[in-house]
């Protein structure tokens, strides 16, 4: 036993800090990490090759399964992208805008609920998740009134939204705005001031803005590091610009502060979903445009020509012009983009989905060598990383 | 805001032969170089046009042109605020060389567009596949591979 040697653990797929199915390979000199190599792929089901081979409309279903925790979001950037493709992206009637906002900025605060606690129990505190999760539940509960499911809702559609909402929707995101700062503060009560809290988080896994960039790292990670970049400010979609809230940043970028600013991300979303119920217009919730959207339900029961009109749509689907469009949203974990290409035909000759998690993951190697196994974890959860998306 | 004209200008008097056509569709400035010179080309856009950022690195293949693949590079400028999509031809088989120097972000794009598309990019210091498991046969995203896959010899490990 002279010679000394590494050790490499086998970290995950089935950890339960690795957030699903990452596997990261470590390379270990007693309790320092000295090399990482993520390993992705687990699960791979090929959304990219399927939405070829669906039409536009039906592609839409693959984008929920992606990042699970933000289905809406998911929704939301693979309609704004088909509408760009479409051209029709100034004729979406206001209230399904006001709606897209609201039911967006509300799965927000739900994705990083499930981020906070996950994040939160990895690190040791238990309490966290069962109060967090407990809320999560009254958003999805909030989400169901209006799209009728909790996960996939498939709700946000190119053209608009797949219908109203009801009153008791509005009631129950009324009654939540009024009980969810009081929440937060208690949350950040059992952490704020938990000395192991701060001792495992502060000066961990720090990424200074530079080499954010270089990695492309974007999100409340790029934020923590000080750039005040957001999609939802620097390229407006839905009329973002119009709703007034704060962008969070920190300054070095350690994992104590990405859990500051998606902290006060969900209190800012909280405002925005707040002037959203306020402003909220009357009106359609679908553009009424025959060649790319189906007709409001009455029509399609009541007359031939609105039958006739669903039935092409939804079954041949619709043309789209030739050409190829990037259109990238704000998600919970950075910037989610959708690169469409078009032949002319009814389905996306490409379809590609630039994943948040899959660049920031690139630069987690960076971000834990040197350090020690413990931290590993600390980092991992706070870079937020949702393995449906990164695999797809 | 800087105009694409202005952009192509420098292109053009700074990395010879590079700039094969430029477009706009949909608002999106998109310039068409020649892929040998991609990474002069990607360093002159960082260095002079302050495209700090590579958002997206992505290939599409157009089974039957003559030149098969089409690499897409999609940068972002802080300073500008603007968006560029870079565009380079490729025929079956042909190496593009990796940017991998330019921007980090480009390592595991690349990977992904060999592990998918099977294109490979010269000077990569870690080409290997990264969502599918290594021994797998076939590039899932090209057009000439069937959708319900081809049967692979599994071994179980």
């Amino acid at each position: 036993m002279s010679e000394k040697r590494n050790m490499i653990v086998n970290f995950g797929p089935s950890h339960p800090a690795t957030h699903g199915v990452l596997r990261v390979i470590l390379e270990l000199d007693g309790e320092t990490v000295v090399d990482a190599i993520p390993h992705m792929g687990h699960l791979h089901r090929g959304l990219e090759k399927l939405a070829e081979h669906k039409t536009y409309h039906q592609a839409l279903p693959l984008t929920d399964r992606m990042d699970y925790t933000g289905a809406l979001i998911n929704n939301l950037g693979y309609s704004l992208a088909v509408e760009k493709l479409l051209d029709i992206e100034d004729d979406i009637p206001e209230r399904a805008k006001v709606l897209r906002v609201l039911l967006c900025e509300l799965q927000r605060i739900a994705a990083h609920l499930l981020w906070f606690s996950t994040h939160a129990l990895d690190i040791g505190a238990m309490t966290v998740f069962f109060y967090a999760f407990r809320d999560r539940e009254t958003i999805h509960d909030i989400l169901e009134e209006a799209t009728g499911a909790r996960l996939t809702p498939s709700f946000i559609r190119p053209g608009g939204v797949a219908a109203d909402i009801n009153d008791k929707f509005i009631e129950k995101a009324r009654a939540f705005i009024k009980s969810f700062p009081a929440l937060m503060d208690e949350y950040e009560l059992l952490l704020n001031k938990n000395k192991i809290w701060l001792k495992r988080t502060k000066n961990i896994g720090m990424m200074s803005a530079e080499e954010c960039k270089k990695y492309a790292v974007t999100g409340p990670v790029l934020r923590a590091a000080g750039i005040k970049w957001d999609l939802r400010k620097a390229q407006p979609y839905c009329d973002y610009d119009t709703y007034d809230f704060e962008i969070p940043t920190g300054t070095i970028g350690d994992v104590w502060e990405r859990y500051l600013v998606r902290m006060e991300e969900m209190r800012q979303s909280l405002r925005i979903v707040e002037q959203a119920l306020d402003r909220l217009p009357p009106g359609p919730v679908m553009l009424d445009d025959f060649r790319y959207t189906p007709p409001p339900k009455e029509q399609v029961y009541n007359c031939i020509e609105g039958l006739i009109r669903h039935f092409k749509l939804m079954s041949s689907g619709y043309k789209a012009p030739e050409g190829d469009v990037y259109m990238s949203v704000e998600a919970t974990k950075g910037e989610l983009g959708y690169y469409l290409v078009s032949d002319g035909s009814e389905k996306p000759y490409r379809f590609r989905v630039r994943p948040p998690s899959l660049v920031n993951l690139a630069a987690l190697k960076d971000m834990i060598v040197g350090r020690m196994v413990a931290d590993v974890i600390a980092v991992i959860g706070s870079v937020d990383v949702v393995l449906g998306e990164i695999d797809r | 805001m800087v105009q694409l004209s202005q952009i192509l200008e420098g292109l053009k008097g700074s990395v010879e032969g590079a700039v094969v056509s430029s477009e706009t569709f949909r608002g999106q400035d998109v310039i068409r170089v020649e892929a040998s010179t991609i990474v002069d080309v990607m360093t002159y856009l960082r260095d002079n046009c302050s495209f700090d950022m590579l958002t997206d690195l992505t290939a599409v293949d157009y089974l039957g042109r003559e030149k098969r693949f089409e690499m897409v590079y999609i940068l972002y400028s802080f300073e500008h605020n603007q968006r560029l999509h870079i565009k380079a031809e490729l025929a079956d088989g042909e190496k593009i060389a990796t940017i991998e120097g330019v921007w980090k972000a480009a390592n595991w794009l690349e990977r992904e567009v060999y592990d998918l598309l099977g294109i490979h990019f010269e000077g990569h210091s870690d080409l290997r596949r990264i969502l599918l498991w290594d021994g797998y046969e076939g590039h899932p995203l090209r057009k000439d591979f069937p959708l319900k896959g081809i049967p692979q010899k599994t071994t179980y490990r």
